[in-house]
């Protein structure tokens, strides 16, 4: 750390801000193309007729999945973008996620996300010296419900 | 899918059931467009090489909806998913194609994890694991755990 620290005073006042909400509808043929990509066969997530007939009425989504396009992560590149500009370094690398579930998502419903960075810190790994910020993005349901909130960790270096 | 599984039936210590993947070029393909993430580490070489990964990567992303493939797969349709979490910690390289379908053979990839804890809090019968994804060396390059309801025995009697 000889020479001071990655983060800026204007990376500093990122931290806290809310995004703008971004909405998501979520599709049936998106939910069966992420399952597919997974390779997970589960009938909820393939077969529109076995869930309808299912406790929850509608094809479901894997744990995580939020609806494509994924503006979510469209909204994660954009936090990149302010970052960068901001002063953090360009090279990125995917830390981790965490993901708490409070209500099942499925077809048809809609979400709204927003994401906000929690936190900023760094340390000197073998990359030199490399910055870590905790996004954390709400989503909320239709009915006005926390649907799940996931928590991700972007490296920078 | 397995029976259904309920939380008389684990311990601390019980292995959930393990599911092998394997990653290929082709899934990473699949994958982007799915989740889009088109990020070019992906798939692109001198991209990779730039950003000091040698060659494209398995998408950190990828590898935590296996880790919820594997839990789903095991607590049953009856259980839920109330926590999911892993870190990326180290780096993996898919398959390259030979056929349309078909992968060159290499690594295969396992999804893992082990009861370490059980306990009832509020109404619900929680058990907590420790998951991770295992590479061709047995090192696990996405450790993380995982927190599940699962229906009871005993609750089921009552309801009756």
């Amino acid at each position: 750390m000889a020479e001071g620290s990655l983060i800026t005073e204007e990376l500093r006042k990122l931290i806290g801000i809310p995004s703008e909400p971004i909405i998501f509808k979520v599709e049936e043929g998106a939910i069966q193309r992420y399952a597919q990509a997974i390779g997970d066969p589960n009938p909820l997530y393939n077969d529109i007729d076995y869930a309808k007939k299912s406790k929850y009425g509608r094809l479901m989504c894997p744990p995580g999945f939020t609806g494509w396009p994924v503006k979510g992560g469209i909204s994660v590149f954009r936090l990149v973008d302010t970052l960068v500009k901001a002063g953090a370094p360009s090279r990125l690398l995917d830390g981790g996620v965490e993901f708490e579930f409070f209500e099942p998502v499925g077809a048809g419903d809609t979400l709204i996300g927003t994401t906000k960075i929690i936190d900023i810190s760094e340390r000197e790994t073998r990359m030199g010296k490399t910055m870590f910020t905790t996004l954390e993005t709400t989503f909320l349901n239709q009915n006005g419900n926390v649907a799940l909130k996931s928590r991700s960790t972007l490296i920078q270096f | 899918m397995a029976e259904q599984i309920y939380y008389e039936d684990v311990e601390v210590g019980t292995e959930v059931t393990p599911l092998a993947k394997i990653a290929t070029t082709r899934m990473l393909v699949q994958w982007a467009g799915a989740s889009g993430d088109f990020n070019p580490l992906h798939y692109e070489d001198d991209f990779a090489k730039a950003m000091g990964v040698g060659a494209p990567i398995v998408h950190g992303a990828l590898k935590r909806a296996w880790l919820g493939h594997l839990m789903t797969d095991w607590i049953g349709e009856q259980g839920v998913l109330k926590k999911l979490s892993c870190r990326y910690r180290g780096m993996d390289y898919p398959r390259k194609m030979k056929t349309m379908e078909e992968p060159h053979d290499g690594e295969t990839w396992w999804c893992k994890g082990k009861v370490t804890k059980k306990y009832e809090e509020n109404g619900e019968y929680l058990v907590e694991c420790e998951i991770w994804v295992e590479n061709g060396k047995g090192e696990k390059t996405t450790p993380g755990s995982a927190l599940v309801a699962l229906p009871s025995r005993s609750k089921n009697r009552q309801n009756l």
